[in-house]
């Protein structure tokens, strides 16, 4: 067995539709250490959420399938596990915060109840136990007065105090992994900034691992070590933050990075939106589902989804530019100085991040 | 609390005045006279009778005087039945359409919450499509048929139970029956489409990736929340059924308080009308104002202190 805690290969989910079965993640890959963080970036509908549920089984069974791919947890894999086996890996091994702190908790059960639910069903603590361990978990998640609130409903909370709520939940069985789906997007940024810096300080305190999604690239620079793209349910480009923020490889993930605003550049200097918007899943053809929106598209693009591309022991990319056939002159600069630069990108991030990535 | 418990009675005293006031007004534009063979009846006979009954004098007079009996909790005397008080037919008449009514509603609430449960738990399966099926039938034919179905098999057919008429404990079956039909597809289709809605809410999501097994998230959280709406609805429910329907008394023989009704109105029985309907409209105030309360109860968002304008 290898070190990685959560591993997925090659997984396939598509949905029964009206009009047919339509793919919704094709054949992701991905895996996470103990303790590390992966964030899962792309836009909405990049099947980023559905990965995420499809982890925990959380997504209605009538109309999900998953024809193909493996979720390894600890070596074992997740989709072979019974209903039964799920349920007792939910919550207590992996668990998972929702987007919307609004509307995730039960509003007519007490907050107490709520986190002490998951306590009783997988540590078999006692109702006094998990009570007094609910209390702790609020505390730990930086809610004052700890011992009243547990007996407050929900809608006696702000959204980031709800948040606080939903993330001690998540973590009050100690899961090894946290699947993070988009915990900080209903947020207002300084609240955003409160939640981060909590997520990351449980991280350090109990070794989780936390897969993050997100659509937004400021906390993707915070909050992660490693960084998936995707784009029409692929995972077009996969690499450490320092690799994906200042050696992009893939004209998707150079467009993500072209279009965020920069606080070092003029303000006059104007944002370059990607233009296009992403394919419908459902016609999606045989070549790069990118191919109609990137602006270094080539023949072969139309027709042939590229392979996987090692472009170091940690970055690969599904680009048909870097294919060895492709002739260098047609490779644009940008790609090409990221890839020289591949080596000494870590020097020079780690002297970047000390002028820091604004959140 | 207080304040809010005065502020609704406050209300509800207001709302029964105008709906006595209106009644009264609606009454006397009704043609005719309480008294049968009225058209026989000479003038004097007439004179002599209606200083009897006090409607010689002007409509506003008589208003006040019952206004004023009423205040002291006096509903007056029948004008068809001789020294008769309207109390004490109510009383009488209750009694049978309170049971029945109840009886149907009990059974009714039961059967359309789990027709209506299972329906949305099966949801787009033959389960699902059979009990909106008869959901949907329920609503739709109107319950005599039934009434005339039950009678038919059960009682006639099959001999298990009387056709009609108010004898013993099994006279109160068939009626029941005939009620609960419209009470279980009401109920199925609502607490299906409650459930539903539930059911797709991100909290129970959250309950799932707790790892609670799947009867603990419907029970703890979804049936819970499914079923405050419910309450809301019942409440009327409750008094339009228990308080008689004319056409199940009518059909099973029932002595009941919609048969009473219908024939005070036949015969301008007035203080009888006036006593049922502001039975009816009491009943009504009382039991939205203890839904309320109990919505306050269930479903903790809402909160009763402080007089809100809810």
């Amino acid at each position: 067995m290898n070190n990685h805690i959560l591993e997925v290969n090659n997984l396939h989910v598509s949905f029964k539709t009206r009009n047919g079965e339509v793919p919704a993640v094709r054949g992701v890959n991905f895996s996470l250490k103990k303790g590390e963080t992966l964030a899962i970036v792309g836009e909405s509908g990049s099947g980023k959420s559905v990965t995420a549920k499809s982890i925990m089984q959380l997504l209605p069974k009538q109309n999900t399938m998953i024809p193909e791919g493996e979720i390894r947890y600890e070596g074992k894999d997740l989709l072979k596990f019974s209903k039964k086996e799920i349920q007792n890996i939910r919550g207590s091994d992996i668990s998972m915060v929702f987007q919307d702190p609004m509307t995730s908790l039960n509003p007519t059960m007490k907050i107490g109840k709520q986190i002490m639910e998951g306590l009783s069903r997988h540590m078999k603590l006692t109702k006094k136990q998990a009570r007094e361990r609910a209390k702790e978990m609020l505390e730990l998640v930086g809610i004052p007065n700890a011992e009243a609130r547990l007996d407050a409903y929900p809608h006696q909370f702000s959204g980031g105090m709800r948040q606080r709520v939903v993330i001690a939940i998540a973590l009050a069985c100690n899961p090894k992994v946290l699947i993070a789906d988009e915990p900080t997007t209903a947020l207002d940024v300084t609240i955003q900034a409160q939640i981060l810096r909590l997520m990351r300080g449980l991280q350090e305190k109990m070794d989780t691992a936390i897969v993050l999604i997100t659509h937004d690239l400021g906390v993707v620079a915070n909050m992660a070590d490693r960084v998936a793209v995707m784009y029409a349910g692929e995972v077009v480009e996969q690499g450490t933050l320092d690799e994906i923020f200042y050696s992009p490889q893939h004209p998707y993930t150079l467009g993500l990075l072209r279009s965020m605003p920069n606080l070092d550049a003029p303000r006059t200097e104007p944002l370059i939106p990607i233009p296009g918007s992403p394919p419908d899943p459902a016609t999606l053809g045989t070549g790069c589902p990118f191919a109609a929106r990137c602006p270094y598209t080539m023949k072969v693009c139309h027709d042939f989804n590229p392979d996987y591309t090692a472009v170091s022991g940690t970055q690969a990319v599904r680009c048909w530019l870097q294919d060895e056939r492709t002739p260098e002159e047609h490779v644009p600069e940008v790609i090409r100085k990221g890839r020289q630069t591949s080596e000494i990108a870590a020097d020079q991030a780690a002297i970047d991040a000390a002028g820091g990535v604004p959140v | 609390m207080k304040r809010y418990l005065i502020q609704r009675f406050a209300y509800a005293v207001i709302t029964l005045f105008i709906i006595v006031s209106a009644t009264f007004l609606l009454m006397q534009l009704l043609p005719g006279t309480p008294y049968s063979n009225a058209e026989k009846l000479t003038e004097s006979q007439r004179a002599i009778l209606d200083a009897k009954y006090g409607l010689d004098k002007p409509v506003a007079l008589q208003y006040l005087t019952y206004i004023g009996n009423l205040v002291q909790g006096d509903l007056g005397y029948s004008f068809q039945y001789q020294g008769r008080t309207v109390m004490s037919m109510i009383g009488d008449r209750i009694g049978p359409s309170a049971l029945i009514g109840l009886q149907g509603l009990v059974f009714g609430t039961i059967i359309g919450l789990v027709l209506g449960i299972i329906s949305a738990l099966r949801h787009n399966t033959a389960i699902d499509y059979v009990s909106v099926t008869i959901a949907v039938l329920g609503m739709s034919i109107p319950s005599f048929v039934f009434a005339a179905l039950l009678q038919y098999y059960i009682g006639v057919k099959l001999g298990w139970l009387p056709v009609a008429l108010w004898e013993n404990y099994q006279s109160t079956i068939l009626p029941s029956l005939a009620l609960s039909v419209t009470v279980i597809a009401t109920v199925a289709r609502f607490i299906r489409s409650e459930m539903l809605e539930v059911l797709g809410q991100d909290y129970v999501t959250t309950a799932r990736a707790k790892g609670l097994n799947e009867s603990g998230v419907i029970w703890k959280h979804v049936i819970r929340n499914a079923l405050i709406p419910v309450v809301t609805m019942l409440g009327p429910l409750a008094v339009s059924i228990m308080t008689g329907t004319l056409v199940i008394e009518k059909i099973f023989g029932v002595p009941g308080l919609g048969e009473q009704f219908t024939l005070s109105i036949l015969v301008l029985d007035y203080s009888v009308i006036m006593g049922i309907t502001l039975l009816y409209s009491a009943l009504f105030i009382f039991v939205v104002f203890v839904v309320d309360v109990l919505y306050g109860l269930l479903d903790p968002r809402i909160d009763l202190k402080g007089g809100s304008k809810a």
